[in-house]
């Protein structure tokens, strides 16, 4: 029950974070509220007996991805955001994007109430510790965890040449 | 209801935010922005369904889905200051020209 509460609570304070992203006006605004919304992301996953994401989603996400924004909006000085206006010829596409957005919530609502979960027990808690998730990660995907390393370097040379200033 | 159903919808309905900040805005910041909400709603599907079943893999698939949306975020970033350097906006409609 009270898993229910805590639950029920964090989904709220979810949506309503990511409300506030989708709809200020101030590019600094919704980036802080995207730093609560995954901070919040962070207690569901404790919820969920996932702490070793739990910590990483901290770190990583709100952490580094989060100051990355928000250093790169005042670099560029773009916090005030025009009201966005259609682009001519494109009257129809904000209109058409809240319609299909809807639907597909509901769509995503009518499965989940009517289809029953399946019979399956609920299976028992595994033990989710970093040390768990590390003997996993470096067991059985060594390969992808080596592949994922290239990425981040190419990346990482990418941002390099891409902001360098050209002579 | 179960739990396992309602963070699997939070995080429809999280994604569906996300898709709809991508669609009405026109802020190449702001998408990027709805896009990190997007894939984050993804993880969060991930990880419930990795606590129903009581796998692993779905947590460490997490750990790769965040450490490709750091990648994507410097790169994306790193395009959005030097368009902002030609075109000086970050509004997605300025962007609508092949020549620079």
């Amino acid at each position: 029950m009270t898993d229910w509460i805590v639950l029920g609570l964090l989904g709220v304070l979810s949506v309503a974070s990511a409300l506030g992203l989708l709809l200020s006006r101030n590019a600094i605004y919704a980036a802080l509220f995207l730093v609560l919304n995954f901070v919040i992301g962070a207690v569901i996953y404790l919820v969920l007996n996932a702490p070793f994401l739990a910590v990483v989603q901290i770190s990583v996400y709100a952490g580094a991805i989060m100051v990355l924004f928000i250093f790169v909006i005042m670099l560029l000085g773009a916090e005030r955001l025009t009201p966005a206006e259609n682009p001519p010829g494109l009257n129809y596409q904000r209109p058409l994007a809240l319609i299909l957005g809807v639907l597909a919530l509901g769509l995503a609502a009518y499965v989940l109430l009517t289809r029953q979960a399946s019979a399956a027990p609920v299976a028992q808690s595994v033990d989710a510790s970093p040390t768990a998730v590390g003997l996993q990660l470096f067991r059985n995907y060594v390969f992808p965890f080596e592949v994922v390393a290239l990425l981040l370097l190419a990346a990482m040379v990418g941002a390099v040449v891409l902001t360098r200033k050209t002579e | 209801m179960e739990p396992t159903s309602f963070v699997v919808f939070l995080s429809s309905v999280l994604f569906v935010i996300g898709a709809l900040g991508v669609l009405l805005r026109r802020n190449a910041l702001m998408i990027f922005m709805s896009i990190e909400l997007m894939l984050n709603a993804a993880n969060l599907a991930f990880v419930a369904f990795a606590q129903r079943w009581a796998q692993l893999a779905g947590q460490v698939f997490v750990f790769f889905v965040m450490t490709v949306a750091a990648a994507e975020v410097a790169v994306g970033l790193a395009l959005i200051v030097t368009i902002f350097r030609t075109k000086r906006s970050t509004s997605v409609d300025e962007l609508a020209q092949l020549r620079g």
